[in-house]
């Protein structure tokens, strides 16, 4: 395994790389001015960061007014106009999840396509919460892959919380409604639900889960507090429509952008943010049991232009 | 699968339609409307510009300008470029002259290599081979139960010395279990590792080296971005890889990350996967994948897949009965229940040329109301089932109580059958389908 060094930490080698990488980059392009292959450049830094046609295409037009309106005549000031209008896009919404459950119990519903890292977010949650002095419950409704109760009865040992599990092929509802009644019973802070991986495609799949999250509001009528959609950042343009069509089944609340400590950028959460207004909430950078970290819109721009 | 990218690309030459002659100028519009759909469906933005390129080339001259139909012949280079981009021809798995021939998937983090090793255990397995598969994640908590209980579905032979041993040790030991259990072929089932972790690449390549695989299979989702290229060339330039395979072609990601695969790595896809079940693994053929990519379907996957699962007689008798517009509602169970052999009706749906675009995107058939269609025709008595017409109004009241369901859910159901019967007539007799799909009734359980 490799040595957990943060991404933080590779964020900052990354980062004196940026500058030099996409500015030097487009003044090669350039030449010193300002010509149609900055413009270039950019476009191409976007489309590979698979930020998408459109929105690159939005963000392309807003920077020829802007760089029209304020007479831009050098690349730095362009790029710095360019993450200016990242960042207000990304700054919308609420991003701090609050964990208040209103007096009982705060309920998460954790939901994704098959391979994205759910069960390791719902593992990785619970140990950050769990270290945040708060009390955590999980509960395993995926009861369709192979061994996925086990892989998060593992998370609830080395966390040492408790878990509720069905067997195997169990109904995944109740095993939601189980978790729930426990969580309230028992008076725990949080409790986490996993889900099994779903495609948008598969419609009882997305009946099922729509069916999961009415159990949960049957038990506790405001709950569930937060629904995560959990988002593999090597996702390319259909990230959009999978958070499309979660959304419409169960009111996606916020964004868990996984896999971020490769060389993926997770482009997609800025169309996402645009069209849906879903905001991100938490990023994951490595393996290790710490390494999901809120969302800061500041420094994921910057690794957005960051080489490698 | 890539039906967006169909959509688009059959925009972009409804445009050139019906300008009469190609021009240079309209060539270029065309053709910036394929780029823009190549790059929403994730092919890599350095492989859009070369592919442009090369279409430009093939393009440009007499050849087209001269044509009658140009959009048709547009149409054609572009799809010969991506035949050509996607490799020649279809590509089987390598069999070691001396056994046991060795398989290793390598890959991201869930690409689904697990599940896709117990599916190639199971093609492995229809074909007579013997696999052994081989539980090499020691990392991922209970992924080699995972692997154990997927190996018990499939029936195979699995083997691990658990989370506690050495991955490299394990596959090394799994050559003389497979000597052991008489197993002709060893599927490992690595750990998923980012391309970017040094230590767990040399961890790859040393396995490599221990055991000399005679397949190294990259595993990629379908539903990769422009990262693929990043990903792949990292796995290509640490391992020999011998071919890829595409999973979650399921889902509705325009999958262009296969053509930036395939650019990088330089080997051919030999497989994709196409649904949850064990079953659900199909060769890939870069012709028929090209022919997707442009509308036309893949019809020829279509028939194979029947050919494995359907009573040839059974289908032929329905055949004549559904030309002669004479089958009845018997006959349609014994169809859906020969259909669902085949797996699942909505990834079959897709293989059917222009049935996705008709039923647009995002359209999917419920499969538990086929569940409900069932059930209502088992509640029918042998000769209402011969003869629908005489089901009246207490007959649908006797059905709908029978089958849980109700009144007009019966009613639905007999209807939406007596359209399907019109169509098939038309459709057997050779109609002019496009006209007729167009006012063509939603199947039974269809959304």
């Amino acid at each position: 395994m490799s040595e957990s060094t943060g991404f933080f930490g590779r964020l900052k080698d990354k980062l004196g790389k940026t500058r030099t990488q996409l500015v030097d980059g487009v003044r090669r392009a350039l030449g010193g001015g300002l010509g149609e292959e900055a413009f270039e450049e950019i476009e191409g830094v976007l489309i590979q960061a698979d930020l998408g046609v459109d929105t690159t295409q939005s963000l392309i037009a807003f920077l020829r007014a802007a760089a029209r309106l304020h007479h831009v005549g050098d690349t730095e000031t362009l790029i710095g106009l360019l993450k200016e209008e990242l960042a207000r896009i990304l700054e919308q919404g609420d991003h701090a999840a609050t964990w208040d459950g209103g007096g009982g119990p705060h309920v998460t519903l954790i939901a994704g396509v098959n391979g994205s890292g759910k069960t390791t977010t719902a593992g990785k949650l619970a140990a950050r919460l769990h270290r945040e002095g708060k009390s955590v419950m999980l509960g395993a409704a995926d009861t369709f892959r192979a061994a996925a109760a086990e892989q998060l009865t593992v998370w609830s040992e080395r966390v040492g919380i408790p878990i509720v599990k069905h067997q195997e092929g169990a109904d995944p509802a109740a095993v939601a409604f189980d978790a729930t009644d426990a969580a309230v019973s028992r008076r725990v802070d949080c409790l986490l639900i996993d889900t099994a991986g779903r495609l948008h495609t598969k419609v009882n799949l997305m009946e099922e889960i729509r069916k999961i999250r009415r159990v949960v509001q049957k038990r506790i009528p405001s709950a569930p507090h937060e629904v995560l959609l959990v988002l593999d950042a090597t996702t390319g343009q259909n990230g959009l429509q999978q958070a499309r069509i979660f959304t419409e089944a169960i009111e996606v609340t916020g964004i868990v952008l996984t896999k971020l400590d490769g060389t993926a950028k997770g482009g997609i959460v800025v169309a996402i943010q645009q069209e849906l207004g879903i905001p991100i909430k938490f990023i994951g950078v490595g393996e290790s049991i710490d390494d999901l970290q809120p969302f800061n819109p500041r420094e994921f721009i910057e690794a957005l232009f960051s080489g490698g | 699968m890539f039906e967006s990218l169909s959509q688009k690309l059959e925009n972009a030459f409804k445009n050139l339609r019906g300008q009469g002659k190609l021009t240079e100028k309209n060539m270029k519009e065309g053709l910036q409307l394929i780029r823009m759909a190549l790059l929403e469906a994730d092919v890599n933005y350095k492989v859009v510009k070369q592919f442009i390129a090369d279409v430009t080339e093939a393009a440009d001259g007499q050849r087209v300008i001269d044509s009658i139909r140009p959009d048709q012949q547009i149409v054609k280079i572009v799809h010969d470029e991506l035949v050509k981009i996607m490799g020649g021809s279809n590509a089987p798995l390598i069999t070691a002259e001396k056994a046991p021939t060795i398989i290793m998937l390598v890959g991201l983090q869930g690409q689904g290599k697990t599940t896709t090793a117990g599916k190639l255990a199971v093609h492995l397995k229809k074909k007579g081979r013997k696999p052994l598969l081989v539980g090499a994640d020691v990392y991922r908590p209970a992924a080699i139960r995972q692997l154990e209980v997927i190996a018990g579905q499939a029936g195979v032979e699995s083997f691990s010395l658990g989370e506690h041993a050495n991955p490299v040790d394990i596959c090394v030991m799994s050559r003389g279990e497979a000597q052991m259990r008489g197993c002709d072929t060893i599927i490992l089932d690595t750990a998923g590792r980012l391309h970017v972790d040094d230590a767990m690449m040399a961890e790859v390549r040393q396995i490599q080296k221990a055991v000399t695989p005679h397949e190294i299979l990259f595993v990629a989702n379908a539903m990769t971005g422009q990262d693929a290229v990043n990903s792949a060339k990292q796995f290509h330039d640490n391992l020999p890889l011998t071919g890829v395979i595409l999973t979650q072609m399921d889902g509705d990601a325009r999958g262009g990350a296969a053509i930036s695969l395939i650019q990088i790595t330089g080997c051919p896809i030999k497989f994709v996967g196409t649904g949850e079940k064990l079953e659900a693994l199909d060769a890939f053929h870069p012709q028929r994948m090209a022919d997707q990519i442009l509308g036309m379907g893949d019809i020829v996957s279509l028939v194979e897949q029947a050919q494995e699962h359907l009573d040839q007689d059974k289908a032929i008798k329905f055949a004549e009965k559904a030309r002669k517009a004479e089958f009845n509602l018997e006959d349609f169970l014994e169809q859906m229940q020969q259909v669902k052999k085949m797996g699942s009706i909505t990834d079959l749906i897709k293989k059917i040329p222009g049935m996705s675009q008709m039923m647009g995107p995002g359209a999917d058939i419920n499969e538990d109301e086929l569940k409900y269609v069932e059930a209502m025709i088992y509640s029918m008595t042998l000769q209402e089932r011969r003869k629908p017409k005489i089901i009246n109004g207490t007959r649908r009241r006797r059905i709908a109580d029978g089958s849980g369901t109700s009144v007009p859910d019966v009613n639905r159901l007999l209807k939406d059958f007596e359209k399907s019967k019109k169509m098939m007539k038309f459709l057997l007799k050779g109609g002019k389908s496009k006209k007729m799909l167009r006012g063509m009734p939603s199947f039974p359980g269809a959304r």
